[in-house]
């Protein structure tokens, strides 16, 4: 039975699942229902100076028939008095003395953030975790993700904070920079115990098609929010990749963003975050998705041989490099398993109008053949196959051979002129521009002209009459 | 006891005959249109006689634009609606869907189709008109399927079309012949009035052309004249006994429950002759409307019988029950049906034989005769020189749909000799391109 316990920079928790500070942890009532369920801590909802919220806060992005695939807000901050919260953590803390209650801050000046980590140390809290990365509302008063930007502002304020803290302290970082680990190191150099990472991006998740306005809409009008959801996971992978591997940085790391199941989880995990915070998907399926997120990672773990959360920490880590130390020398090319190809043809068109001109159709059957020699190994037609395993990237050099454009840069074996011999596709074999002509055109026509070819074919006289038909 | 209680009043005769293909909600069609996967070259399109670009059709009810994809639908096809519904898509284009061979459901495309042309039929959306006039004329016999998609074509074209049909309504067997759980009158005739007011065609009701005279007023008045008729009644089956009362066609069973409803009489135990989809049809409204036992007695094999397997599973839902191997010598009582003397059957090398001495009655009070429907030959042998083949179909050209008498076209079950409402369609649009071609070719171009 593995075990599933951490300690986060002295924040110990039953398990590494903590929900975000956000709506989710607006109340003690929340939070015990979460600890009661299973999760292992909490970062309560920003406290602060109680803030006034707008009435519709939230915005939706779906995909096809899945919803929210991607999540935005415009709330800020807890808008309940700071004693009511403090009040209930002491409570929260009474009933799960086991749990991590971290307490999330945002104030201004140095007495402000003086008194509140008092406040909440005194409460109880496990931790303090500092709100550097609100994109919205609290940023236009010079907090949150306006501190988050400015590596030497943030730096001090987490030296304010380092003053008087007696509980491990965390600083949440915000996405909307363009090196995360400036902030990151800024937070380390004020003496933070840990980072914690990303806060929202900012967004506008739609625009109504007829009310003009982006959502969510507050009276006709509308604002940039922080998005987050399952489509941010890949952002916030590469940011907590970013820090776990700056020397410099060497914090633990909360991993935040996209997590709504195990595998998320372990994911975060293996690129070097050692908890994880949720909140979308709470949000949207409610505390119980816990049980399938300890039971999965439970598993994965007994399966993998894992003791501890601690055993594939950054796992993946060593396999995660630049781009100049690929192997070029790797080859791989797209194979079809034609029994189990149903004949959809989307990697034949795929190939053809996205990618290299790889796949071509046969006479007689609907299953598409790779042409070897066009297959540079993309993926793309295993990506938009709908079968499973029907499609694999299939080895071909013996593996004997390893050269990175690092050692060809080494080795002045690079292309460096416009026209030079050693560009990777000098001999690929592309269609004449021309032979484009005529392949889509047909599918403009409507119903069964469309079968039978161009107008012309279906009505042999005077086709020019018909056209204008429809 | 029965399978289904007699209905007595509208409300219970829409329960027994509840659509099978019932109207797709928003939210149903946004789940359902999600799961389409685009093909390339999609085999659905190619499964569809009249060539609908489905998958189109499809995206665009998932990017909420139901208005286009109605529209993409009858640009290939004027009776989207009803092709929706009734078609058997179980073979065409669901039959189609990649999904089946991944062990996957396919898409519900005559739903999700439905779905959409409902929509712009409901909001009365115009998405066509006439085409500028051209100052000719075209005549139209027969205003089912064959007859309106021609008629519609022709008026894009901008000719001026006149209908001439026999009976009171439009639509032919979409309205008279099709089964009520595939489609309902209101909702046949709703996309038939869209239709006409989109395209202004006159239609001349229970105008039944029938002798030689009318036809040469016609041809005098009319550049052209268009064949929708389709086919005729049920075959006779000159058997002994076949005059009894309640020994009924099909065809004119099916046309009375359209039109009377629940105040059709069906018998309490109902023998119906015949393998096809009719006969199918046939056998499972007389369960709907109350009938005690229903036998579907075929002269062949299960698996030889003409009719579409989920056509039988739908029959035998409803408690209609198989009696294969038999061929009918005579239908017994007196005065009325009792009963149908059967005698065994063997296939031997494709050949139907009869068992001697395994004759045997079984009782009924009603007998339903799906036999197939007659070609209407005594009415085309009025049109001098139209050549027909040995089966009383109308010979034409396969692509401008011209009869060996230059001036008459036809499409539709007179010409294929009974085929779906979508093949009807798919040809009459193709034949009115090729009316229009004949006449511009022909110097009466403006």
């Amino acid at each position: 039975m593995p075990d599933l316990s951490i300690n986060f920079a002295g924040i110990k928790s039953p398990n590494p699942f903590w929900l975000a500070s956000a709506p989710p942890t607006n109340s003690g009532y929340q939070v015990m229902k979460a600890f009661d369920a299973g999760w292992g801590g909490a970062v309560w909802k920003t406290l602060g100076v109680p803030v006034v919220n707008v009435s519709s806060r939230y915005g939706g992005v779906n995909y096809r028939d899945k919803r929210l695939v991607g999540f935005n807000n415009i709330e800020l901050i807890s808008d309940r008095p700071l004693a009511d919260n403090l009040r209930e953590i002491e409570e929260v803390k009474k009933f799960f003395p086991n749990n991590a209650v971290i307490a999330s801050l945002m104030v201004q000046s140095r007495q402000e953030w003086h008194d509140i980590v008092r406040d909440v140390t005194n409460a109880g809290a496990d931790g303090i975790e500092l709100n550097f990365g609100c994109p919205h509302g609290m940023c236009e008063r010079g907090m949150g993700s306006a501190v988050g930007q400015e590596p030497e502002v943030l730096k001090t304020i987490v030296e304010w904070v380092m003053e008087v803290a007696r509980i491990p302290v965390i600083v949440k970082l915000t996405p909307n920079i363009s090196d995360i680990t400036e902030p990151a190191r800024a937070a380390r150099a004020g003496g933070a115990d840990a980072i914690s990472l990303i806060n929202t991006i900012q967004s506008i998740v739609g625009v109504d098609l007829d009310k003009f306005a982006p959502y969510p809409i507050v009276d006709g009008k509308g604002t940039n929010g922080g998005y987050c959801g399952p489509a941010v996971k890949p952002i916030a992978l590469n940011m907590v990749k970013n820090c776990a591997q700056d020397p410099d940085v060497r914090l633990p790391i909360s991993g935040i963003g996209g997590i709504e199941n195990w595998r998320d989880a372990v994911e975060h995990i293996l690129l070097g975050a050692s908890s994880v915070q949720v909140c979308t998907a709470a949000m949207h399926f409610g505390f119980g998705i816990i049980r399938e997120m300890t039971a999965g990672l439970e598993q994965y773990m007994t399966e993998k041989g894992f003791n501890t959360i601690y055993d594939f920490v950054g796992k993946a880590l060593p396999n995660v490099k630049h781009w100049e130390d690929l192997n070029l020398k790797y080859q791989v090319k797209a194979h079809i398993n034609e029994d189990k190809c149903i004949g959809c043809q989307l990697c034949y068109t795929a190939c053809e109008d996205g990618a290299h001109q790889a796949i071509g159709l046969q006479e007689g059957t609907r299953t598409p053949v790779i042409i070897e020699d066009n297959c540079v190994g993309c993926n793309l037609c295993s990506l938009v196959c709908p079968v499973e395993q029907c499609i694999t990237m299939e080895r071909r050099d013996d593996g004997t051979e390893h050269r990175t454009w690092k050692e060809r840069t080494k080795a002045n074996d690079i292309p460096v002129t416009f026209n030079d011999d050693r560009a990777g596709g000098l001999h690929h074999w592309v269609p004449e521009p021309a032979a484009a002509l005529g392949k889509e055109r047909h599918k403009t026509l409507p119903g069964k002209a469309r079968a039978l070819g161009s107008p012309q074919e279906v009505i042999a006289p005077k086709a020019s009459d018909v056209l204008s038909a429809s | 006891m029965a399978e289904y209680p007699t209905p007595t009043t509208e409300q219970e005769f829409a329960a027994n005959f509840a659509q099978i293909k019932p109207l797709m909600s928003n939210t149903e069609a946004l789940y359902e249109s999600s799961r389409c996967l685009f093909c390339f070259d999609a085999p659905c399109i190619k499964a569809c006689p009249s060539g609908i670009d489905i998958p189109q059709f499809i995206r665009q009810i998932n990017t909420g634009n139901a208005t286009g994809a109605a529209k993409t639908i009858y640009e290939a096809n004027y009776f989207g609606n009803a092709c929706g519904k009734v078609c058997p898509t179980e073979v065409l284009c669901e039959g189609a869907c990649v999904y089946n061979l991944n062990e996957q459901k396919p898409i519900e495309i005559g739903r999700l189709q439905s779905h959409a042309t409902r929509k712009v039929i409901d909001s009365g959306h115009k998405l066509f008109g006439p085409g500028p006039a051209n100052g000719r004329k075209v005549a139209v016999i027969g205003a089912g399927p064959a007859g309106i998609s021609a008629a519609c074509e022709l008026r894009a074209l901008g000719y001026e079309v006149d209908v001439f049909e026999a009976r009171e309504q439009p639509s032919g067997l979409t309205l008279y012949g099709v089964a009520p759980y595939k489609i309902t009158n209101a909702e046949t005739l709703a996309e038939m009035d869209y239709l006409e007011q989109q395209f202004g065609y006159r239609v001349h009701y229970n105008r039944r052309i029938n002798s030689r005279e009318e036809l040469q007023a016609l041809e005098e008045a009319y550049d052209a004249i268009f064949l929708g008729i389709g086919l005729g009644a049920t075959n006779a089956l000159l058997l002994p006994g076949e005059e009894r009362q309640n020994c009924v066609g099909a065809v004119e069973f099916i046309e009375q429950l359209r039109m009377a409803h629940q105040h059709v009489a069906v018998g309490k135990k109902v023998i119906v002759l015949g393998g096809g989809n009719t006969a199918m049809d046939a056998a499972s409204e007389s369960s709907r409307l109350g009938a005690e036992d229903v036998i579907l007695a075929y002269r062949r094999g299960k698996d030889e019988m003409g009719a579409y397997e989920f056509e039988y599973d739908l029959a035998k839902s409803v408690g209609v029950k198989g009696l294969f191997n038999v061929a009918p010598v005579e239908i017994v009582g007196n005065g009325k049906v009792e009963g149908v003397k059967f005698i065994r059957t063997a296939t031997r090398d494709g050949q139907v034989q009869i068992v001697p001495g395994s004759e045997f009655v079984e009782p009924c009070d009603m007998v339903i005769k799906a036999t197939g429907q007659a070609k209407q030959t005594g009415f085309l042998h009025l049109i001098p020189g139209l050549q027909l083949d040995g089966k009383g179909r109308i010979v034409a050209d396969a692509r401008t749909g011209q009869t060996s008498n230059p001036k008459y076209f036809a499409s539709g079950d007179a010409l294929n000799g009974g085929a779906e409402v979508v093949n009807a369609a798919a040809e009459a649009k193709q034949t009115a391109r090729g009316m229009h071609a004949f006449l511009t070719e022909n110097g009466l171009s403006s």
